[in-house]
């Protein structure tokens, strides 16, 4: 209802699953909310938006003390193998149980409500990805695309 | 919900945010001004989280109840 709609500016930068949902779930709200959103991808964040790793993100136990687990566990033995796939299993679980979307299906909520979503170029360079390896949409583009956007945006999270 | 005759329904029960919000906005889109949506909700955030929305995108809350942990909202289309 205001004038001028208001601005989100999110860079996501990790490549886990916990933290691919804060960036896509936040990013898509205020889409809801008549908001201008943009979504920059760096480093590992670009693993969202991979079409032939986001279906897969994992979560590190290790390093990680809030993991819950089902029984008390101590922290350093998350560098036993097969630990990383037994956290994400579990994590996988308990985004099951209260019905959460799966990252590609919340990143194409989050295309279809007009968020802009912007993978880093050096990013791509560095590690070998090209643009066709990216979710439909999603455009390429270095930092000043991205701050351009930023400079008048309400609210800017790092994640 | 006494006098007012939906022209749409929304059931979101047992989904968790923000997918509530994300359907409700979309049924909202899909209405024409004035015209109203019913809808129910479990997530206990959508108590405050609905009328946030509305409050944002501009259209009526006409009503909210609660019954049994589900949340009713009557909106209109601003």
């Amino acid at each position: 209802m205001e004038n001028k709609k208001k601005r989100m500016a999110i860079i996501a930068s990790k490549g886990t699953l916990d933290m691919a949902y804060p960036p896509l779930i936040l990013a898509s709200t205020a889409a809801a909310m008549d908001a201008e959103v943009a979504i920059f991808y760096t480093l590992y964040g670009v693993d969202i938006v991979n079409k032939k790793k986001n279906h897969s993100l994992k979560v590190a136990p290790i390093a990680n003390p809030a993991m819950p687990s089902p029984v008390p566990f101590p922290n350093i033995l998350g560098v036993l193998p097969g630990m990383t796939s037994l956290a994400t299993m579990m994590m996988n679980g308990m985004i099951k149980k209260i019905n959460w979307p799966s990252i590609p299906e919340l990143l194409s909520l989050c295309t279809e409500a007009g968020v802009r979503m912007i993978a880093c170029t050096p990013t791509l360079e560095m590690t070998g990805v090209s643009k066709a390896d990216l979710v439909e949409g999603v455009e390429v583009a270095g930092a000043a695309e991205f701050l351009d956007f930023a400079f008048d945006a309400n609210i800017s999270l790092f994640v | 919900m006494a006098d007012i005759k939906p022209d749409a329904t929304l059931d979101c029960k047992g989904m968790n945010c923000p997918l509530p919000i994300l359907k409700t906005k979309k049924a909202i889109q899909g209405l024409t001004t004035g015209q109203v949506l019913f809808l129910e909700v479990t997530d206990a955030g959508s108590k405050s989280d609905i009328p946030a929305l509305l409050r944002r995108t501009g259209d009526e809350l006409v009503e909210m109840n609660e019954s049994n942990g589900v949340f009713s909202f009557t909106i209109k289309k601003g």
